[in-house]
């Protein structure tokens, strides 16, 4: 067994090593960081139709450059719509009333984020605010369906083209608004 | 039947050994808190556990994690996200490779000298010579070194995860060339609080897993040489097999 002093001093450093092990695992491979004071920020809402697999956390951008994030995912029962609610850095406060948000993919299969995109509205949206304008997640089963759809209307005319009659009329539409 | 018999008894073994280990578990959870008052011997016990066991854990991570990085970036380069390694192996080692191998390697070099010193001690009458002088083994010898096992299993388990992951990134990134920023970019999408702590509790969990079943093979070894190599053995087949099977029950739990 070494000396006591010696000990103490691997002792110590393992657990320092242990522990700061842990801090990095928590702030750096994760999104969270530490939450020491987060900075200041207000929060927005908006109703979507269908939010795809939004999560909380999912990042909310603007031309490309987050500005914050989804804290909250509700539904509203009288609707039938998803209520997001998102956290904006308070740096960007000069967000038109009148901008919109979508629900975007990241890469082909990535997690799903909020898009805003500015308006051309004179005041700006204050924390509580709601976005009128969103479109929905882009669902890739509800695109591939109408696709198919399609297929079948326009090659065997009578046999498959039973399935899905009104999405087989439409056009392939790339938004659900 | 002789067959049915024998199953018979090893079932009755069976459970009979398992009842032993719970209620050994509850002794050394009664005992702990007095335990704590020494915390110079628990601090002993994690140098003994803990930090003696830092460099095979530290270069089983960085293989582990190297051989994620490899194994990872060709099987992501079929489907052209590559990007995804850092995501991928980080949730691979904090979730599941990391408690698991430590808990693995812990039962091999901590498990088994805390197994062969208790056992050593109990061959050699040393745990009776105390119950003369009305020292309570249990509390002098066997909680400190349980507390200090189940203390260093978590560290060890998240500095396992830290280094794989910088060895995944040492593979994908510098050798295989897949972009910095959007390995530790796509890692700190996809990995969440929740996935650190699943890690945490896990590796505690077989923290008390693996302390308690080395401590009990040692503390009932059978008092011989041959009784001492056997208690050392089991202590290593008993932890690698409860510890596999926890896992499984927890990653369900968890999932």
């Amino acid at each position: 067994m070494p000396k006591n002093s010696t000990l103490n001093l691997g002792t110590g450093a393992f657990v320092a090593l242990g522990f700061a092990a842990l801090f990095f695992l928590t702030t750096q491979t994760t999104s969270h960081g530490l939450a020491f004071g987060s900075p200041p920020h207000y929060d927005l809402t908006a109703k979507f139709d269908n939010i795809g697999d939004l999560r909380v956390g999912s990042p909310v951008s603007m031309a490309g450059v987050e500005i914050g994030r989804v804290v909250k995912i509700d539904f509203d029962t009288r609707e039938y719509k998803a209520v997001v609610t998102m956290r904006v850095n308070e740096k960007y406060n000069q967000i038109p009333t009148d901008s919109d948000a979508s629900i975007y993919t990241q890469g082909l299969l990535g997690g799903k984020f909020i898009g805003l995109t500015a308006g051309g509205a004179e005041t700006y949206l204050k924390s509580g605010d709601h976005i009128d304008f969103t479109q929905s997640a882009f669902v890739l089963e509800n695109l591939i369906g109408q696709v198919l759809a399609n297929f079948a209307k326009s090659g065997s005319g009578s046999a498959s083209s039973k399935p899905e009659a009104p999405a087989a009329t439409a056009p392939p539409a790339e938004k659900t608004k | 039947m002789k067959v049915i018999r024998e199953l018979w008894r090893s079932l009755i073994d069976a459970l009979t050994g398992l009842g032993a280990v719970t209620r050994f578990l509850l002794r050394l959870t009664a005992v702990s808190p007095g335990a704590l008052l020494r915390f110079d011997l628990i601090v002993a016990q994690i140098f003994n556990s803990g930090a003696l066991s830092l460099v095979i854990i530290m270069l089983a991570g960085l293989f582990v994690g190297m051989v994620l990085g490899l194994q990872g970036f060709s099987l992501l380069q079929r489907f052209g996200s590559e990007e995804a390694l850092g995501e991928a192996s980080a949730i691979g080692l904090v979730r599941e490779l990391g408690p698991v191998i430590t808990a693995l390697l812990f039962a091999g070099r901590a498990g088994t000298a805390l197994a062969s010193e208790l056992g050593l001690m109990r061959a050699t009458d040393q745990l009776s010579a105390m119950e003369m002088m009305a020292v309570d083994p249990i509390k002098r010898v066997v909680v400190p070194r349980f507390l200090g096992g189940v203390i260093a299993m978590p560290l060890l388990a998240a500095i396992f995860s830290l280094i794989g992951i910088y060895g995944a990134q040492l593979i994908g990134v510098q050798v295989m060339g897949v972009d910095s920023g959007s390995f530790w970019s796509q890692m700190r999408d996809g990995v969440g609080l929740v996935d650190i702590r699943e890690g945490v509790v896990k590796s505690l969990i077989f923290g008390i897993a693996c302390s308690l079943i080395a401590v009990y093979e040692g503390y009932y070894a059978i008092p011989t040489a041959a009784g001492v190599g056997r208690a050392t053995t089991r202590t290593v087949v008993t932890s690698a097999v409860v510890v596999l099977f926890l896992d499984y029950l927890l990653t369900s739990a968890f999932l």
